[in-house]
């Protein structure tokens, strides 16, 4: 293909002796807009990183000749001084974190303008001109103002908008945009991903976007390249790729969309209820600035009037944006902070008071969204699971307590076959979806009856994520478990929940029964939620 | 394998570490039976048919066949030579002198060059140099061992109450450290040592004091960061007590500083110790330290010997220690994978 923009021939990354990527054969034409799919560990991100040899400790081998504004070239044999005038001017790049990718000590007007004045050699003035255009181009109302704001005073999706001013401010042929809308709100996303496609369409580029997001791909991409440990399975037109994906791989990511399985009217339906909140609101001391913050506080109230009713046997998902105060709730409904109204567990009420509360402690059970802060990293798998039955079955002998952790964790599908010597592990040695499992057998170990699950399998890649789902499904039919389910995702909420709140700003603009609410929203909130998944 | 076990075998790891452990305890068991090597009273001995343990028992004089009921002065040519006769024998330490042993028989003046009576000379005073060297080593790391425990102890249970609880304890407690850390550490032990009579405790629970707060800061820092984790949290929703949550959970995860400090806060301990001695502040006249040494190394500069030798002491000790370094926090840290 002699026509094409880049075209990489057996690209190699090793790293330490390790290849990453393998033998990697791939081409992208002018104007197109190519997605890079795969999940973490596959090489995704380290194949664009290559490209422009920003990996200082990689050997990379093969070529990657490309039909740059001097001429065509391979990246990978350029000299250093060459590769930096293609750098920024004929390639850009945007990154997943604009907060890090972005100087904190230069404003974003500055960061701008220095790529003009690099690579196209403007003077200060017109570059600052130069850059309020950019800026008004990517749809940053007032960019004149902007311009002199630092990254911290933006949010997160003007940092964003200004990270890709940065990126096209000099017309670039090729972007490569590393996971651009993973860090952001599910309402961002849309908005992002329409700007980058608007630009492309004005500027004609090509696009490499990375992703694990296959909603993304659907909606932006013309192209497809699946990649797998390092390896490219399966290419092709979007269209054909999901509609035939030939590779077993492929199909795994495409059928790894959360399936529901749940008993839909649980067998105690008419039981008390497991877990009763009313007029809940809780409120943190903020410092307020100047004398008067030496004798009073502030107030910042992250949840107000929450009203819910969790059924045993029930899912009430609660879905919204992160600042929306859903983690609070959480937080709040395990008794871990100090809120106002009422909140009746089993009939009982958190006293704040951890020897009244450690019988309620049984019944309420928590999973965290982040596998590697929820662990201790320095107990064994013995330790951590079993430790829940050092207070709450005490008498326990040490043999009964181990059987007591086998049996939860073959329960969690890990078994001492899998893992030899599995009870003395440490947490480190198990991958995201494996130590999320760990911390579930924690939960179950207690046998609660009530578990929240604050964004259980957000850290997670899809098809991991697709199985603990699965495995919290099984274990809730089981056990006539309830689950207090947070989560920014609705597919997740579609595939778990029985009712659902919807959280903004601290309150609940809409609450009701999962099928209803999400095919029907009422609140516009909801609306843009629930469009922005599809 | 039992994790402590693999603790071990990641400590072997690292070689350099590992070596400096090994022969840092060696020298420190060696010193803790410096009576046996470095003594002017002989092991075992045979006189007239019965046997004596000087080195345990004091033995007067007249029992071989001396004028008085003094203790025995083994370095005596004529006690000598009573056990040199046919049928007596005594067994002497390697190093044959206490380091308080004045030698009255010596056959130069003070103080001596080494030779084979003296193997690293004498002090201005004729004690043996390699005996006050090897007392003093030990005084040196048992002080250390001794000022860093109490340190770290203080150190974790005020930073642990501080990191915790955080707020108004913390506050409260910071600027405590603030005024505490602000007072002239120097000078208070000098006022002090002038107050009351020197002694190695009263050193000890002077510099004990001003000791905790470093490392206080970072277990409290420590203790933050771990405070606001997910396992902590997770802890907390499965009813565990602050006590437990706090032993358990944070102290482990919050131990890095700690260790990785320990090597170096015992050379920081042994140099204090010393320097205390050479300016005079610091253990009573007559025991044998590093830094009284180097103070007679300097008011005597011919005799090259004793601020040499003292001086080399010290550079291996420091050394030793500081080459420990990262070892201890790499092997406690089982996410640094084995083999």
């Amino acid at each position: 293909m002699s026509s094409a923009l880049l075209d990489v021939q057996n690209l190699t990354v090793a790293f330490g002796g390790k290849e990453v990527v393998r033998g990697l054969d791939f081409q992208i034409a002018p104007g197109e807009k190519v997605a890079l799919v795969g999940e973490s560990g596959s090489g995704k991100t380290v194949t664009a990183l290559s490209l422009l040899r920003l990996l200082p400790d990689a050997r990379v081998s093969g070529t990657a000749r490309f039909a740059g504004s001097d001429g065509a070239s391979d990246l990978l044999s350029l000299p250093a001084r060459e590769l930096l005038g293609i750098r920024g001017r004929d390639i850009a790049m945007i990154f997943q974190e604009p907060m890090t990718a972005l100087n904190p000590l230069f404003t974003v007007g500055e960061q701008i303008a220095e790529v003009l004045q690099l690579k196209l050699g403007l003077d200060r003035g017109a570059a600052a001109e130069r850059a309020i255009q950019l800026l008004a181009d990517t749809g940053i109302p007032q960019p004149e103002q902007r311009l002199r704001a630092f990254p911290h005073q933006l949010s997160g999706g003007q940092r964003q908008r200004a990270m890709i001013a940065m990126a096209l401010a000099c017309q670039p042929r090729l972007l490569l945009a590393d996971e651009p809308t993973t860090a952001l709100d599910v309402a961002l996303r849309g908005q992002i991903l329409d700007l980058l496609d608007s630009l492309q369409h004005k500027h004609g580029m090509a696009v490499l976007m990375i992703t694990h997001d296959l909603n993304l791909v659907r909606r932006f991409a013309s192209r497809v390249i699946v990649m797998e440990r390092g390896c490219i399975v399966e290419q092709g037109p979007v269209a054909e790729v999901f509609a035939r994906p030939q590779h077993p791989y492929t199909r795994s990511l495409i059928d790894s969309r959360p399936v529901r399985d749940v008993q839909e009217v649980p067998p105690q339906a008419g039981a008390p209820a497991l877990m009763q909140a009313r007029a809940l609101r809780v409120s943190y001391p903020t410092p307020l600035a100047g004398l008067r913050g030496w004798f009073r506080h502030g107030e910042f109230v992250a949840v107000q009037g929450a009203d819910f009713v969790i059924p045993p046997g029930h899912t009430l998902g609660v879905i919204g944006e992160s600042g929306s105060g859903k983690s609070t709730l959480a937080l709040a409904a395990l008794g871990l902070l100090p809120f106002q109204g009422e909140l009746q567990v089993a009939g009982r009420a958190w006293s704040r008071r951890p020897a009244l509360d450690r019988a309620l402690r049984r019944v309420v059970q928590v999973v965290f969204q982040d596998p590697f802060s929820s662990l201790s990293p320095r107990l064994t798998v013995e330790e951590i699971v079993g430790e829940g039955l050092t207070i709450h079955a005490a008498t326990l002998s040490g043999e009964e307590r181990r059987a007591r952790v086998q049996k939860a964790l073959e329960e969690v599908g890990l078994s001492e076959a899998q893992f030899p010597g599995l009870l003395q592990r440490y947490p480190h040695e198990f991958s995201g979806g494996q130590r999320q499992r760990l911390a579930i057998a924690r939960a179950l170990i207690v046998e609660p009856r009530l578990i929240v699950l604050d964004e259980p399998t957000s850290a997670l890649d899809v098809t991991i994520q697709k199985q603990v789902l699965q495995l919290l499904q099984r274990l809730q039919r089981e056990r006539a478990l309830s689950y207090l389910l947070i989560t920014h995702d609705v597919d997740v909420i579609r595939a778990m929940a029985h009712e659902v709140l919807v959280m903004k700003g601290g309150e609940i603009v809409e609450a009701g029964p999962v099928a209803t609410l999400l095919d029907a929203p009422g609140h516009p909130y909801t609306r843009t939620l629930v469009q922005a998944a599809v | 394998m039992s994790p402590s076990q693999r603790a071990w075998q990641r400590f072997r790891r690292n070689r350099l570490g590992y070596w400096s452990l090994l022969i840092f305890c060696t020298l420190f068991i060696l010193s803790l039976g410096a009576e046996l090597i470095s003594n002017d009273k002989p092991l075992l001995a045979r006189y007239d048919g019965r046997w004596y343990f000087p080195i345990v028992s004091n033995v007067p004089e007249t029992t071989f066949g001396g004028d008085f009921q003094t203790p025995t002065d083994y370095l005596d040519p004529f006690i000598r030579q009573q056990f040199a006769r046919p049928g007596n024998f005594a067994l002497y330490p390697p190093n044959p002198y206490h380091y308080s042993t004045i030698n009255y028989f010596a056959k130069e003046p003070n103080p001596a060059a080494p030779s084979a009576d003296n193997w690293l000379g004498t002090d201005d005073r004729g004690r043996d140099v390699a005996a006050r060297l090897l007392y003093g080593f030990r005084i040196s790391v048992l002080f250390a061992l001794a000022l860093t425990s109490i340190g770290v102890v203080l150190g974790l249970i005020t930073g642990a109450v501080q990191g915790y609880f955080g707020g108004k304890t913390d506050l409260w407690f910071q600027r405590f450290i603030e005024i505490w850390g602000s007072m002239p550490e120097l000078y208070l032990l000098i006022i002090f040592s002038a107050m009351f009579d020197p002694s190695v405790s009263l050193l000890l629970i002077l510099l004990s004091l001003f000791g905790w707060m470093g490392l206080s800061d970072y277990v409290r820092a420590e203790f933050l960061r771990n405070r606001q984790l997910d396992y902590v949290r997770a802890a907390r929703a499965m009813g565990l007590s602050n006590g437990q949550i706090i032993w358990r959970h944070i102290l482990p995860n919050s131990l890095t500083p700690v260790v990785t400090f320990l090597p170096f806060r015992m050379s920081a301990a042994i140099l204090a110790l010393t320097s205390l001695d050479f300016l005079g502040l610091g253990v009573p006249p007559g025991t044998p330290s590093l830094g009284e040494l180097l103070a007679q190394g300097k008011n005597n500069i011919d005799a090259w010997w004793i601020s040499l030798s003292t001086f080399g002491v010290l550079v291996i000790t420091l050394l030793l220690l500081t080459f420990m370094g990262d070892a201890p926090r790499d092997a406690l840290d089982p996410r640094n994978a084995e083999t």
